[in-house]
C-alpha cells in the first residue's frame, strides 16, 4: 500500500472527522413554500368554485399557480428583505417553470407507454412483420420489428452519411473560415428550416427518378441525412468553438501543422460534445416521417436490403395505422406501441453516445482507475 | 539531443535553408560539454504591428547558445510579442505583422523556405497559463510533440521519462502517467508542459511569465529546471519577477514602451551588471522597483 498524499495523524486530533453538510435550504423555506400552496389552493377553490363563473381544470391550476407566486411572495416579504425575496422568488418561479417542462415530457411519455401497453406487451409485436396479419386481427398477431429494421437502417445509413461531412463542415467553419465560411454558414442555418418534404422531393427527383435508384431505403437514408446535416453542423461548430485558444497554440507550438492539431488535440478535446451533436441530430432523423414516405414507399412486410424495395419505418408505420381509413383500434394501439419503441431507440442512442463520448475531457474511464489503483499497489 | 540522434531527417527544410550561405559571421552553433550542438537566436531590426499599430521598433537581441536570456520590463512593452515572433507564433494571431529577421544558428526562421511548423518546434514555448492537453493522459502529454510534429523514436516511454525528469516533475507522477493531465496542480501542469516542450528536444525553449500563476515552491522547482536545462537548451525567459530574472538569467534586456512610442529595448547586458550597474538610470530605476 501507499501513503503518497496522506500525512500521518497528528496526535491529539480527534479520531472522525466528518465533513459538514452544507445546508441550503431550511425547514422554514419548505414550510413557507408548503403553505404558499395549500393557502393558494384553499382560496382558489373559493373563489374559482364558488364565486366566479368559471369552470375546468385548466383555469383552476393556472390560478392557482399565480395565488401561490403570490402568496409566496407575500409570505417571503414579511420575513426578509427585498433583495432576499427577489431571490426567492425567482428560484421559486425558475423551479415551478422547469418542474412544469419535465411533467409535460414525463406525461408525454407515460400517456404513449400506457397507450401502447396493451400491444407491447405481447412478444410477437417485437419479432413478427404485419404481412400474415388483417387490420382487424387480435395485437397477438403481428408485429412491427420490419419498421424497426427500416428505421435503423435508414438511420445508419444517414448518420454515415451526414456526420462525417457535418463535422468536416464544422471544422472548415470553426478552425478555417475566411471567405467561403459565411456563404457556408449561411447555407447551413437555411438548410435547418428547410421543411424535410423539401428534403424529400430533391432526393424523389435526384436519386429515385434520374438516378433510377427507385424508391428503397437508400433514398430514405439520403433524405434522412440531407435532414441531419445541418444539425450535426452547427451544433458541431458550436462544440469546435469552445476548445480554449490556448490549447490550438500549444500544439501550434509544438511545431504541429493545422490539420494535426484539429485531428489529435481539437476533435479528441471535443469528444463527448461532438458525441452530442450526433446525437441530437440522429434523434431527429429518426422521427422524419414525410420525406420518408415519399421516397421509401412503405411495407408489410419485412425489407432488410436497403438497396431494393420500399421499406417501412417506425415513424411511417404509425403514420399508416392511424390515417388508415376507417376506424380500426387496434391499429391505433399498434401505432402507440411504435411510437414506444421509436423512444426506445432514441434512449438506446443516448446511451450509447454517452458511452462512446463519454467522459469530459480528464475524467477517469472505469478502467484507468483500476490501472491506476493496480499500479499503486505495485511496489 | 541532436537531430540525427533520432536516426532519421526531419528537418528538410531548416536544413536546406542551413546548406545556403550563413548570413553573417555569426553562426552561434557550439558544443556543449555532452557534445550537443547548441543554437543561439539573434533578432535583427524587429518590428511588429498589430492591425496596423506599432508595438515593437526595431529590437535586435543576441540570445547567446547555451544560456539564459531574461527579458523584463513593464506590461505592454511587447516582450510577450517578442517571444512569440521568435517562434513564428506571432503571425498566428489575425492583423499581426513584423518586420525584420530572426536567426536560429545563423538561419532566418522567416525564410520562405522555412516551414512555420518546423521552427515552432526547433524553438518550443512554455505559456503564461498551464495548458497541457485535457483529454490526454499525463504521459501523453509529454508524448504529444511526438505525434503532432510527426517525430519517430525508438523507444517513447524512455524519452517520456527522461522529459518529465529534466522538468523535476517524474518523481511526483511516475506512478499516475496514466491519469489526465488535467488533474495535476498549477505548478505540476507547468512542469508537465515544460516537460512535454523538452520531449521533441527543441534548439531554443521561450518562457513567456511561467511562474506568475505558481506558489513560491513550484516556482523554486522550475527555476532549479532552467537552471538544470540551460547547459542544453537555450532559453528566453520572460519574467515581471525582478529577483528571478537575476537569479536565473545570464543575460538580461529591459524592454520599454511609452503610450505614444512602440517597445523597444532600453538595455542589454549581463545580468549582473543590469542589476548592480545599469547604464541606463531608467533600468536602474526599473530593476530597483522604482517605476510609474
Ligand atoms: N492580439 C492583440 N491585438 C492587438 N494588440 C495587441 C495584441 N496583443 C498585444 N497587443 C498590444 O501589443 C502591445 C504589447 O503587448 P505584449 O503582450 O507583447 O506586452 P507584454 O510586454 O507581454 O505585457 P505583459 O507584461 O503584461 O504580458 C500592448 O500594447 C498590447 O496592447
Ligand atoms: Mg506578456
Amino acid at each position: 500500500m501507499t501513503t503518497v498524499g496522506t500525512s500521518p495523524r497528528q496526535p491529539g486530533l480527534a479520531s472522525v472527522d466528518e465533513p459538514i453538510r452544507i445546508r441550503t435550504v431550511t425547514p422554514e423555506d419548505v414550510l413557507t413554500l408548503v403553505g404558499a400552496a395549500i393557502g393558494a389552493l384553499g382560496l382558489d377553490w373559493l373563489v374559482y368554485e364558488r364565486l366566479l363563473p368559471f369552470t375546468g381544470a385548466l383555469g383552476f391550476w393556472v390560478c392557482w399557480y399565480v395565488l401561490f407566486a403570490l402568496f409566496y411572495i407575500a409570505a417571503a416579504a414579511m420575513r426578509w428583505s427585498r433583495l432576499v425575496v427577489r431571490d426567492k422568488a425567482i428560484a421559486v418561479l425558475v423551479s415551478t417553470g422547469g418542474i412544469f417542462a419535465t411533467a409535460v415530457v414525463v406525461d408525454q411519455i407515460a400517456y404513449s407507454f400506457v397507450k401502447s401497453l396493451p400491444a407491447i406487451v405481447h412478444p410477437n409485436f417485437w419479432t413478427q412483420t404485419m404481412v400474415n396479419t388483417a387490420v382487424l386481427q387480435p395485437l397477438s398477431s403481428g408485429g412491427i420489428v420490419h419498421a424497426a429494421v427500416g428505421s435503423v437502417e435508414q438511420l445508419a445509413i444517414a448518420t454515415v452519411l451526414s456526420v462525417p461531412l457535418g463535422i468536416t463542415a464544422a471544422v472548415f467553419l470553426a478552425e478555417i473560415g475566411g471567405a467561403l465560411a459565411r456563404p457556408v454558414r449561411t447555407i447551413v442555418n437555411a438548410m435547418t428550416a428547410l421543411p424535410s418534404i423539401i428534403a424529400g422531393l430533391l432526393v424523389y427527383a435526384l436519386v429515385v427518378l434520374s438516378f433510377g435508384l427507385g424508391k428503397c431505403g437508400l433514398a430514405a437514408g439520403i433524405a434522412i441525412s440531407i435532414v441531419m446535416l445541418p444539425t450535426v453542423t452547427r451544433a458541431a461548430e458550436v462544440v469546435l468553438r469552445v476548445v480554449p485558444g490556448t490549447l490550438r497554440e500549444a500544439s501550434f507550438a509544438l511545431g504541429a501543422s493545422h490539420w494535426r492539431t484539429v485531428w489529435k488535440v481539437i476533435l479528441p478535446t471535443a469528444r463527448s460534445g461532438l458525441a452530442t451533436a450526433v446525437v441530437l441530430a440522429m434523434a431527429r432523423g429518426i422521427g422524419e416521417t414525410a420525406p420518408v414516405l415519399l421516397v421509401a414507399g412503405f411495407s408489410d412486410t419485412m425489407n432488410a436490403n436497403a438497396f431494393q424495395g420500399w421499406q417501412a419505418t417506425l415513424p411511417t408505420l404509425i403514420f399508416n395505422n392511424v390515417f388508415v381509413e376507417g376506424e380500426y383500434p387496434k391499429l391505433v394501439e399498434r401505432a402507440f406501441g411504435a411510437g414506444f419503441a421509436l423512444m426506445l431507440v432514441v434512449v438506446v442512442l443516448f446511451a450509447i453516445a454517452r458511452f462512446l463520448g463519454g467522459k469530459r475531457p480528464g475524467e477517469l474511464t472505469k478502467r484507468q482507475v483500476r490501472q491506476l489503483r493496480r499500479e499503486a499497489e505495485q511496489p | 539531443m541532436t537531430d540525427s540522434a533520432n536516426g532519421q531527417d526531419y528537418l528538410p527544410h531548416l536544413q536546406e535553408a542551413r546548406s545556403r550561405e550563413p548570413q553573417d559571421g555569426y553562426d552561434t552553433a557550439v558544443l556543449s560539454p555532452g557534445e550537443q550542438q547548441l543554437f543561439g537566436l539573434e533578432a535583427r531590426n524587429v518590428s511588429a504591428w498589430f492591425s496596423g499599430h506599432k508595438v515593437l521598433e526595431r529590437v535586435s537581441l543576441h540570445m547567446e547558445p547555451g544560456k539564459v536570456t531574461a527579458l523584463i520590463g513593464p506590461s505592454g512593452c511587447g516582450k510577450s510579442t517578442f517571444l512569440r515572433i521568435l517562434n513564428r507564433m506571432h503571425e498566428m494571431v489575425q492583423g499581426a505583422q513584423l518586420a525584420g529577421q530572426v536567426l536560429l544558428g545563423g538561419h532566418d526562421i522567416y525564410d520562405p523556405v522555412v516551414r512555420p511548423a518546423e521552427v515552432r518546434r526547433r524553438i518550443g514555448m512554455v505559456f503564461q497559463k498551464p495548458n497541457p492537453f485535457p483529454a490526454m493522459s499525463i504521459y501523453d502529454n509529454v508524448a504529444s510533440g511526438l505525434k503532432l510534429s510527426g517525430i519517430k523514436v525508438p523507444d517513447t516511454s524512455d524519452l517520456v521519462e527522461d522529459s518529465l525528469r529534466r522538468a523535476g516533475l517524474w518523481q511526483e507522477v511516475h506512478r499516475r502517467l496514466r491519469s489526465p493531465g488535467g488533474a495535476l496542480s498549477g505548478g505540476q501542469q507547468q512542469r508537465l508542459c515544460i516537460a512535454r516542450s523538452l520531449a521533441i528536444a527543441p534548439d531554443v525553449l521561450l518562457m513567456d511569465e511561467p511562474c506568475s500563476a505558481l506558489d513560491p515552491t513550484s516556482t523554486n522547482k522550475i527555476e532549479e529546471t532552467i537552471a538544470e536545462l540551460s547547459d542544453q537548451v537555450t532559453i528566453v525567459i520572460v519574467t515581471h519577477n525582478m529577483q528571478q530574472a537575476h537569479r536565473v538569467s545570464e543575460n538580461c534586456a529591459f524592454f520599454l514602451a511609452t503610450h505614444d512610442t512602440p517597445g523597444y529595448i532600453v538595455e542589454f547586458g549581463p545580468t549582473e551588471q543590469m542589476f548592480t550597474n545599469p547604464a541606463d538610470q531608467r533600468t536602474s530605476d526599473y530593476v530597483n522597483g522604482r517605476f510609474g
